[in-house]
């Protein structure tokens, strides 16, 4: 068990830490630019409403397939819809999809590590499902459950929580197995408290650094694959707008509208990126043994 | 006394990057390694032995370390102003190395054979036929037993003291005219040590090398050296012949690594204590570097940088007040 | 009793085989409401639902039914298509040759330059090099490989009119024309794995330009090259080894979006279509058949990297 011998014990807990931690956070350069990014598409996603006053799925055909311009900033579909206000109710969704996928994925992956690592028995079948799980790459895997959820954005939610869920289930689990074998944590159990309280007290707390680094990956990753599932139709179904099904709607015009498919796709790698690069921060300052140099 | 200079540092120094700029890990350091010499090196952990040693093959990376002053002549020529392609001639071939920890030192991927072989195709263009043959007889010079078969393994069926042997079978492949060794034993077993000091030694006659010997351990150096340089904190503190530094020490710090080393012939594997600690590079003060732990310090000693001072013939010490002390003038 | 540590790995992979197929199992009872009736449709009448109810053995409990699974995947049966009329298992065989050539390609393609940007970005450390090496991983976790491949097809096929932008030509009609069809699908797909294989490549590179053994290179005379390919890059082998594998198993994966956007008719279009079909029974075997590839795949990467690394070896 090597994953598990080479874990350091982090003492995310302390608030004198974690106010240094902030710090840190903010000296990152990746960080600030992938926050900043991230604040901003989410007050743009918030403030939708108030920042273009067309209906995302209303149609007005006489406005068909108009390149970008003052009125439409970045064009109409096929169906004279705004695609501007398409992508900014896209951006709404889409990051609510990849928080839920995060909040999810972690919950849901911290419970699994954490039975596993207390309750010695149910380990090896837990851990059997999650490398049956793992053995599919994780898009494929959220392909399959999405095709038996039904097209709609929560079973999407669903599909990606439990296709990222063991890979946060393995680091939850190794740090729980470190954290458990601790003198103190040792000391608690012997002057009496319950697996709960270890948990709670304990063993949560000191995997959340690693924990949190994973997750905002975790979030950027939903993005993506949010976007290729709509895109394939097993997503979120048209009229709603999704940036994948906006991309997968503008495919048949690339050519003569390229900004119908354009726009979305900027979206999606906008966020992404902004997403990946406060994960890089994340890591370098919370996980610095996962840092890469250079 | 020793015959010609092979190799004659003069005043190296060799800086770090840091996160404050560039420090120096050795300063201004000349010493001189004759021929069929062998100097020793001692110092305390982190008092730049290696460092100085590494600078003779120009193994620092150029990312991080620099040689902004010093002259490495080695039989009449500069290393530190050597086109590349020279230098690796060089490296292997005239100079070689045997490093500290043989667990770590030998390729895990390749098999004793290769990593013999590869210094003599390179430097002396032998066939791979030849090169293997001449690896066997490398592997007997250096009391392997059962060589051949030893050959087509890899490192890690070798026990400690084999890889270090192995390791000097490759230093020695080329002949070369220095060997640098550094603590070439500290990672071994007591029995295994003495061994491995008796084979450098005998090798050394053989093959008419200098060695320029870095240890730790007083008793290695004061049986194996025939001239010592002291060095504290990235300076020379003492040179002197062998046995005048074990007689006649003239540096409060050679005293106290005397004095702390309890008996010569002991073979200790740990350094001998002092009370104090090495100073971090980028904190050091202005006058003499050891002044902070010295019992005998001056407050001169602590603002005005010491002079290297001539004890006898051969015999130097940078510590006016003790120079002065001993009659001798500074 | 001690096992070869191969065997051991072999007979750890058979119960997550079995697992893998009982999720795949589990796949059509996670269908909201009555399975039956959502495969048959909502237009569909009581007896047409009855019906696929019956054919499916939806309605036996479902101990049962996944008992049924077990045996009929003991005789080699994967299930039977609702809409093709095929069983899964040919409908498979028919297009793996697209699949695989899609992915060997851009298995080719990735590998070289993956290494390979990876060793330069540790040589040159720092630098332009590296930077734009790391900037090339960013991107590839960043950016939806079917807006790429939308993009590709605009400027190789419509603009510049260099390349085929759909369909698939097998190779028994021409190599040419096979790998015509396939560079543009394959260089996509590969552009997003080698920033991956690249960061991997580099990371375990840097940690072997560390070690001592590569500074007794250096002292024995050996060049920087020879030194970074002969001493680094040997040892950097099993770790780049087995992200191949996982590149391998990414690439299978991305495969399924790729061949949507190329209309390569091959396994992951074959899925994609079934799902929109609610064509379940297939897209239950294939997501079988891929689990266990990628198992399968797994324990080759263990095998090769086994014979990578001498300590291993020689067990
Ligand atoms: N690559 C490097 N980068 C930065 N500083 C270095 C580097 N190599 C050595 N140093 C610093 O130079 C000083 C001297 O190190 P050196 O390795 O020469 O000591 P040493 O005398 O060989 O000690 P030891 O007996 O432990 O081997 C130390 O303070 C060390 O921290
Ligand atoms: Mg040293």
């Amino acid at each position: 068990m090597s994953d598990v011998a080479a874990l350091p014990i982090r003492e995310f807990a302390r608030p004198r830490r974690r106010f240094r931690t902030l710090r840190k956070l903010v000296a990152h350069r990746s960080f600030l630019f992938g926050a900043t990014v991230m604040v901003l598409l989410t007050a743009a996603a918030m403030a939708a409403p108030l920042l273009t006053h067309i209906d995302p799925t209303a149609m007005q055909v006489r406005f068909r397939l108009r390149p970008p311009s003052a009125a439409f900033p970045f064009g109409t579909d096929a169906f004279g819809r705004d695609v501007f206000t398409r992508v900014l109710y896209g951006a709404k969704l889409s990051l609510w999809i990849g928080l839920s996928v995060a909040l999810l994925s972690g919950a849901g992956g911290a419970a699994v590590g954490v039975v596993g690592a207390q309750f010695r028995r149910l380990d090896p079948l837990l851990m059997r499902v999650m490398d049956a799980l793992m053995a599919f790459p994780a898009i494929l895997l959220a392909i399959g459950l999405g095709a038996a959820l039904g097209p709609s954005p929560s079973s999407v939610i669903i599909a990606l929580a439990v296709a990222y869920l063991p890979r946060t289930a393995r680091l939850v689990r190794a740090s729980a197995l470190v954290i458990r074998e601790l003198e103190y944590v040792e000391a608690a159990r012997v002057s009496g408290a319950g697996n709960l309280r270890i948990i709670w007290k304990h063993i949560l707390p000191n995997c959340m650094g690693p924990l949190l680094v994973q997750l905002s990956f975790v979030f950027a990753y939903a993005i993506l694959a949010d976007a290729a599932l709509s895109f394939l139709g097993i997503g979120t179904p048209p009229p709603a707008p999704s940036w994948g099904n906006i991309v997968s709607e503008g495919r048949d015009y690339a050519v003569e509208a390229w900004w119908i498919m354009l726009f979305p796709g900027l979206a999606i790698s906008i966020a992404t990126l902004g997403m990946n690069l406060l994960g890089d921060g994340l890591r370098d300052v919370l996980d610095p043994r996962l840092k890469v140099e250079g | 006394m020793a015959g010609e200079m092979l190799l004659d540092v003069q005043n190296l120094t060799v800086q770090f990057r840091g996160d404050a700029g560039w420090t120096s890990a050795v300063e201004n350091v000349s010493f001189q390694v004759g021929e069929r010499e062998c100097l020793g090196l001692v110092g305390e952990s982190g008092s730049g032995k290696s460092v100085t040693a590494l600078s003779i093959l120009g193994l620092h990376a150029r990312r991080t370390a620099r040689i902004p002053s010093g002259v490495i002549a080695y039989r009449g020529q500069d290393i530190l102003r050597l086109p590349t392609r020279a230098l690796r001639k060089l490296r292997g071939g005239e100079i070689a190395m045997v490093f500290q920890d043989p667990m770590s030192t030998l390729n895990p991927v390749l098999t004793i054979a290769d990593q013999i072989t590869e210094t003599l195709i390179l430097h002396q263009s032998l066939s791979a036929a030849a090169a293997r043959q001449q690896a066997q007889r490398l592997l007997d010079m250096v009391r392997i037993p059962d060589a051949a078969r030893r050959l087509d393994e890899y490192p890690h069926r070798l026990s400690g003291g084999m890889r270090q042997r192995v390791v000097i079978a490759m230093a020695i492949a080329c002949r070369p005219k220095l060997l640098i060794a550094d603590e070439p034993t500290t990672a071994l077993d007591v029995t295994i040590q003495a061994q491995i000091l008796e084979l450098l030694r005998d090798l050394q006659d053989e093959l008419g090398m200098s060695v320029l010997l870095i240890s730790h351990d007083l008793g290695v150096i004061a049986e194996f050296a025939h001239r010592v340089m002291v060095m504290y904190a990235g300076r020379t503190v003492e040179t002197a012949p062998v046995r005048a530094l074990f007689e006649r020490p003239v540096h409060p710090y050679t005293i106290g690594l005397l004095a702390a080393a309890p008996r010569l012939e002991l073979d200790t594997d740990r350094l001998p204590t002092i009370a104090g600690s090495i100073p971090d590079p980028a904190s050091i003060v202005p006058g003499c570097r050891y002044s902070p732990r010295c019992d005998v310090a001056l407050e001169s000693c602590r603002n005005l940088p010491p002079a290297m001072g001539s004890a006898e013939p051969g015999h130097l010490a940078r510590c006016p007040p003790r120079l002065a002390a001993l009659g001798f003038a500074a | 009793m001690t096992l070869h540590p191969l065997l051991r790995r072999l007979v750890r992979a058979i119960p997550i085989i079995l697992i893998v197929a009982v999720l795949t199992f589990m796949l059509m009872h996670l269908l909201p409401g009555d399975p039956a009736a959502v495969i048959a449709g909502s237009d569909a009448s009581v007896e047409a639902v009855d019906r696929i109810r019956v054919q499916l053995g939806l309605d036996k409990p479902v101990v049962t039914q996944l008992v049924l699974w077990f045996v009929r995947l003991a005789h080699g049966d994967l299930g039977t298509s609702l809409v093709l009329d095929q069983t899964v298992l040919s409908a498979v065989m028919e297009r793996l040759p697209v699949t695989a050539s899609l992915s060997a390609v851009a298995l080719a393609i990735t590998v070289p330059f993956g290494v390979a940007f990876g060793v330069l970005a540790a040589y040159f450390r720092g630098t332009w090099i590296d930077q734009g090496v790391m900037m090339l991983a960013l991107l590839g976790v960043s950016v939806p490989s079917f807006w790429i491949a939308i993009l590709s097809v605009i400027l190789f096929s419509v603009t510049l009119g260099w390349l085929p932008s759909s369909g698939y030509v097998p190779m028994d009609q021409g190599v040419g024309q096979w790998l015509a069809a396939l560079i543009q699908p394959a260089s996509v797909l590969a552009l997003f794995q080698i920033g991956f294989l690249a960061r991997m490549t580099r990371s375990a590179m840097l940690d072997v330009l560390d070690q001592d053994f590569i500074r007794t290179a250096r002292a024995k005379g050996v060049s920087e090259w020879r030194t970074i390919l002969k001493h680094g890059f040997r040892n950097t082998l099993i770790p780049v080894v087995t992200v191949t594998g996982i590149i391998l198993s990414l690439l299978i994966g991305g495969s399924v979006i790729i061949e949507q956007v190329f209309a390569l008719p091959g396994i992951g279009r074959l899925v994609v279509q079934g799902i929109l079909a609610r064509d379940y029974p297939l897209v239950q075997g294939v997501m079988l058949l891929f689990g266990i590839t990628f198992v399968v795949l797994n324990l080759l990467v263990d095998v090769l990297y086994t014979m990578v690394d001498p300590r291993v070896r020689n067990e």
